[in-house]
């Protein structure tokens, strides 16, 4: 119950801070479906927490990895009160803001756990009102692109759907009910997303530092959130303006100053820079080769040592390397760059996990509006469902039965980043279309009159 | 050379066996302490007890107490890390007295060999299959199924394979080869094709399934004889259970396999002798092995002891049944998204049906299977309170009741739902039912093959090809025909028949209630999954597609 109080408060209390009156009632109005949202997710996940699925759950290798496993934060916290530096022994590759956290709230680790989730719906909020600055600037459109436009009827009930992608996709459950801190990684950039949304500069920089400093991939964060500053302050993206170059300077030196920060802080906490090595050390030389939903452990087993560190950066660089191409395509349109960041570092970084999976989704129902443009959301869904029941079915076969082996679990890990792919491409292409049929017209006709079909180049 | 060459060994195997011949109440634990300790085994004992859900034909009663004998040799000179296991279960009665004999034997001759490099473990469990459970629970230290054992004193190493023996009479006309095992899984197929082997070479008659090979295969005779033969595999491998003491040891990674002596009307019997011999033959290949058998295949259909169907062949049969299933999904899903574009006509039809009529059928669906799955056992106090009835045949009614009350529930569900049947309605719960049916037959297939094989035939046709528009009465009768429960029931009556043992109508019921009462036991005593995946996951599904059926 106290749980439901402090997740209904949160609610509350952000709904008092929105300061346009349309919004408090878009709140108001809201909160009965709302409250019935947070009372089923907050249940289904304490009757999971309470039952004998808990322990199991906490141990398959598609939910924690070696980075975000509880039974590892508890290692970590005991040998921390022996008085033994918690990352002797590679066990341990929290950060030690983490593992002081969780110092002072080991006992209500169900709670915490709990309660990060709220944070990612509170900025579906903001999400919505930003995109009512599209209705306003309806004049600027051919008529026919009127129907694309989202009325704000439609756009009322966002939230809401964002609210249930997150709360209760059964990835997100697996990730709370197995006390994985990928939730907490999460609500950090949620709350990072919704302070850059907002327009607080200072808080958006000194949370993306906390996200980076957690795991290191949402550093290609920095770009979307740049551009979106720039955009909100109508600073053109120019590199000779010095206006630009003002700012972005201002916004680089909050970022590294908070992370410069953050990280002495860490070095004051523990008094050693042992988890330098254990924790960045360990995300990008991925020595814990742990069969998980990525494409590394694979990979990596088969490679011989010569090739090694080739290899590495090769796949290390693939997460950071399209930041610059999709900069500059989208660079009009920020806030969907992040979405496409999010879900770049969810499929290809190191040791992923179906938390990270579910933090994307939960963006999904923000672009409803392109469900007309799809062409592949059938074949996704099938792929993306099949392989989540398959991985478990796979996994007993191979170590459980002996009947299988490891190229059975690896073929499902590929369908099931393939499916993520196709995903993230399919939403880039519709994103693509819908803009360029707002500059050119919905329904296009070649020269000679007829229907013309749109091909991405 | 070889097993009784000695005048001495063969004098006492005789003994041995006339004193079995004597039907036995219980176990003989001391005698058998004392026969293994004389033999030169390490001899250790595990008390165990269970407690069945309900008492089913055999048991009688609601707790099984036993006690497991096991003797173990030592190899004279590699370090102790890997060991070898024979069995023989205990029964009480005829029905195995003469396989301890065989197996103690087999233990004297074994301990004046120098060549062992594996440890040997002699085991003669009681209660069969929950002996069996109890040794290897506490073997490998795991608590699996709720059995109390007493922990084992000795122990010899990683178990590299095992062999079960049965034997009911001192001379055998052919030696039957078992090996499905608990949930349809089956030894590599390396130990098929080495028993195999052994019987050609000591010139022993060799069965699967209880029938002998031929040697025409292209005559149309010898094709229905193969294909009977893969038939009773593939029938014995979908019902889940252990058809031998060696099923549980699969699951644990140990290739397992039991050996059954047959004693029919022929003129050329093979004594013990003979047995020994190959028993002794397979041992020391088994011996020799460097690594855990894993180059032969794991999941194969046998239609002889020659030859064997690999997953390459039969698994493109099943996927093709999916894709069934698959593209009528995309069919549907085309059809819906359809009216979005004929929506701008001003057609007025509701844009998409409400989420909970498509969620209502489905959870109730569900909570349907979860009754199916919980109350058959829990109830049967209750059940014999009031009706006059033993507890097995309460548990077997009390399913069979709830299976028949679900069918009522789609006229039921509609009256609650306020007329909301639409036109998109039932196409929505349609397309999500395909994708569930397909996943979960898909998840089957791979784990029991035979199990989704057989339900995708029958499950597949109907469920594809139904709408609400089609004749009611005529629809719902097929579909309550083929919905599982009657599958189970075409599959006893075909399995009778297959063992050249036709039954009538009224046995072939009996059958099936005691095929329903097994399937329960069998997932309380030894985890079998056949049970909560047709309660849990199938017959929901059935439902949804009866629910189609009668949308209005």
């Amino acid at each position: 119950k106290t749980v439901c109080d402090l997740n209904l408060s949160s609610v509350l209390m952000n709904s008092n801070l929105v300061h346009r009156a349309d919004s408090f009632f878009l709140a108001t109005k809201m909160a009965a479906p709302l409250t019935l949202l947070l009372i089923v997710a907050v249940t289904i996940r304490a009757v999971l927490f309470r039952s004998s699925w808990a322990e199991l759950i906490s141990e398959r290798v598609e939910v924690v990895s070696p980075l975000n496993a509880w039974k590892r934060v508890v290692e970590g916290l005991a040998l921390l009160d022996l008085g033994v530096s918690p990352y002797s022994g590679d066990v341990f590759h929290e950060t030690p803001f983490m593992i002081y956290l969780f110092h002072f709230v080991v006992d209500y680790a169900e709670i915490v756990f709990m309660v990060s989730p709220d944070l990612v719906f509170c900025l579906s909020r903001f999400l919505t009102s930003l995109k009512q600055k599209y209705a306003l600037e309806s004049d600027r459109y051919p008529a026919d692109c009127l129907e694309l436009l989202r009325s704000p009827k439609e756009m009322f009930y966002i939230p809401l759907k964002v609210a249930m992608f997150y709360l209760l996709n059964p990835f997100t459950i697996l990730s709370c009910v197995a006390k994985s801190t990928c939730g907490l990684n999460n609500a950090i950039i949620a709350l990072f997303i919704l302070c850059t949304l907002k327009g607080s500069a200072l808080l958006s920089g000194i949370l993306l530092a906390l996200a980076t400093y957690q795991s290191i991939y949402p550093l290609t964060l920095f770009a979307p959130a740049l551009l979106f500053f720039l955009q909100r302050l109508y600073i053109p993206v120019n590199l000779r303006r010095s206006s630009f170059w003002f700012f972005t300077l201002q916004y680089a030196f909050i970022y590294v100053g908070s992370l410069v920060v953050i990280t002495g802080l860490s070095f004051f906490l523990l008094g050693s820079w042992d988890f330098i090595p254990s924790v960045y050390g360990f995300i990008f030389s991925v020595p814990d080769l742990t069969p998980n939903i990525g494409l590394f452990w694979y990979f990596f087993a088969e490679m011989f040592e010569h090739f090694r560190l080739f290899f590495i950066c090769v796949f290390q660089i693939n997460v950071f390397f399209y930041t610059i191409p999709l900069s500059i395509k989208l660079k009009e349109h920020p806030v969907f760059l992040i979405f496409m960041q999010i879900a770049i570092i969810s499929i290809f970084k190191s040791y992923p996990t179906v938390g990270d999976v579910a933090l994307y989704m939960a963006f999904l129902p923000a672009w409803s509006h392109l469900y007309r443009f799809l062409r592949n959301i059938f074949l996704v869904s099938c792929v993306l469902l099949a392989c989540s029941a398959l991985f478990p079915v796979l996994w007993h076969l191979w170590i459980y039965a002996g009947s299988a082996n490891s190229n059975f679990y690896y073929a499902i890990t590929l369908l099931f980043n393939f499916g993520q792919i196709l995903l993230v491409s399919d939403y880039f292409y519709a994103y693509l279309r819908r803009e360029h049929h707002l500059t050119h017209g919905l329904y296009l006709k070649k020269k000679d009159g007829t229907e013309a079909t749109l091909v991405l180049k | 050379m070889g097993l009784l060459s000695d005048p001495n060994r063969r004098k006492a195997l005789t003994g041995l066996l006339t004193r079995l011949n004597t039907p036995i109440c219980g176990m003989p634990v001391e005698w058998l302490v004392k026969a293994m300790q004389s033999r030169g085994l390490e001899v250790f004992t595990q008390s165990f007890s269970r407690k069945l859900p309900f008492p089913d034909e055999n048991k009688e009663r609601y707790m099984v107490r036993g006690t497991n004998v096991y003797g173990i040799l030592r190899a004279p000179r590699a370090p102790r890390t890997e060991a070898l296991v024979i069995t023989a279960p205990c029964s009480p009665g005829n029905t195995n007295n003469q396989a301890v004999a065989l197996l103690l034997a087999l233990a004297q001759y074994f301990r004046n060999q120098i060549y062992w490099a594996k440890d040997i473990i002699f085991l003669v469990n009681e209660h069969d299959l929950i002996g069996t459970q109890a040794w290897l629970e506490g073997y490998h230290h795991t608590n699996i199924t709720g059995m109390e054992y007493s922990p084992l004193q000795g122990r010899a190493g990683s178990i590299q394979a095992a062999l079960s023996l049965e034997l009911s009479s001192d001379v055998i006309t052919s030696l039957d080869l078992v090996l499905e095992g608990l949930n349809g899984q089956l030894p590599n197929l390396d130990l098929a094709n080495l028993f195999y082997a052994f019987c050609q070479k000591l010139g022993v008659l060799c069965t699967i399934q209880g029938k002998l090979q031929r040697n025409d295969w292209d005559t149309a005779e010898g094709y229905t004889h193969a294909a009977q033969t893969m038939m009773l595999m593939v029938l014995k491998q979908a019902c889940g259970r252990s058809w031998g003491d060696h099923g549980l040891f699969l699951r644990y990674h140990i290739e397992a396999a039991s050996v059954r002596g047959i004693n029919s009307f022929r003129h050329y019997k093979t004594d013990a002798t003979t047995i020994g011999r190959l028993l002794e033959g397979m041992v020391r290949k088994l011996n020799n092995l460097l690594e855990r058998l894993h180059q032969s295949y794991f999941f194969y259909l046998l239609p002889s002891l020659s030859r064997f169907v690999s997953i390459g062949y039969y698994m493109p049969a099943f996927g093709l049944l999916a894709v069934i299933l698959l593209l009528r999904a995309l069919d549907l899903w085309v059809h819906l998204g359809a009216p979005a574009l004929a929506a701008v006509d001003g057609v007025t039809e509701p844009s998409s049906p409400g989420v909970l009529t498509v969620l209502t059928p489905v959870v109730i669906s569900h909570l349907t299977g979860v009754a199916l799955y919980l109350l058959p056992v829990h109830l049967q106090e209750m059940a014999v309170e009031h009706f006059p009835v033993s507890e097995t045949e309460a548990v077997v009614l009390t399913a069979i009741a709830i299976y028949t009350a679900g069918l009522a529930l789609p006229h039921n569900t509609q009256r609650l739902l306020s007329g909301e049947g639409t036109e998109q309605g039932w196409k929505v719960l349609k397309l999500t039912a395909l994708l569930y049916l397909a996943v979960l037959l898909g998840c089957t297939a791979l784990i029991n093959f035979s199990l989704g094989f057989i339900l995708a035939v029958t499950l597949v046709p109907i469920t594809a090809s139904i709408t609400p528009h089609m004749p009611k009465a005529l629809y719902a009768v097929v579909m309550v025909l083929l919905s599982p429960a009657f599958t189970i029931l075409y599959c006893v009556f075909i399995y009778q028949e297959l063992i050249e043992a036709p039954v009538s109508v009224s046995e072939g019921w009996m059958l099936f209630l005691s095929v329903i009462s097994q399937g329960i036991l069998d997932h309380a005593l030894y985890g079998s999954l056949v049970y909560p995946l047709l309660a849990l996951f199938i017959y929901p599904c059935w439902l949804m597609f009866w629910n189609i059926l009668f949308w209005n």
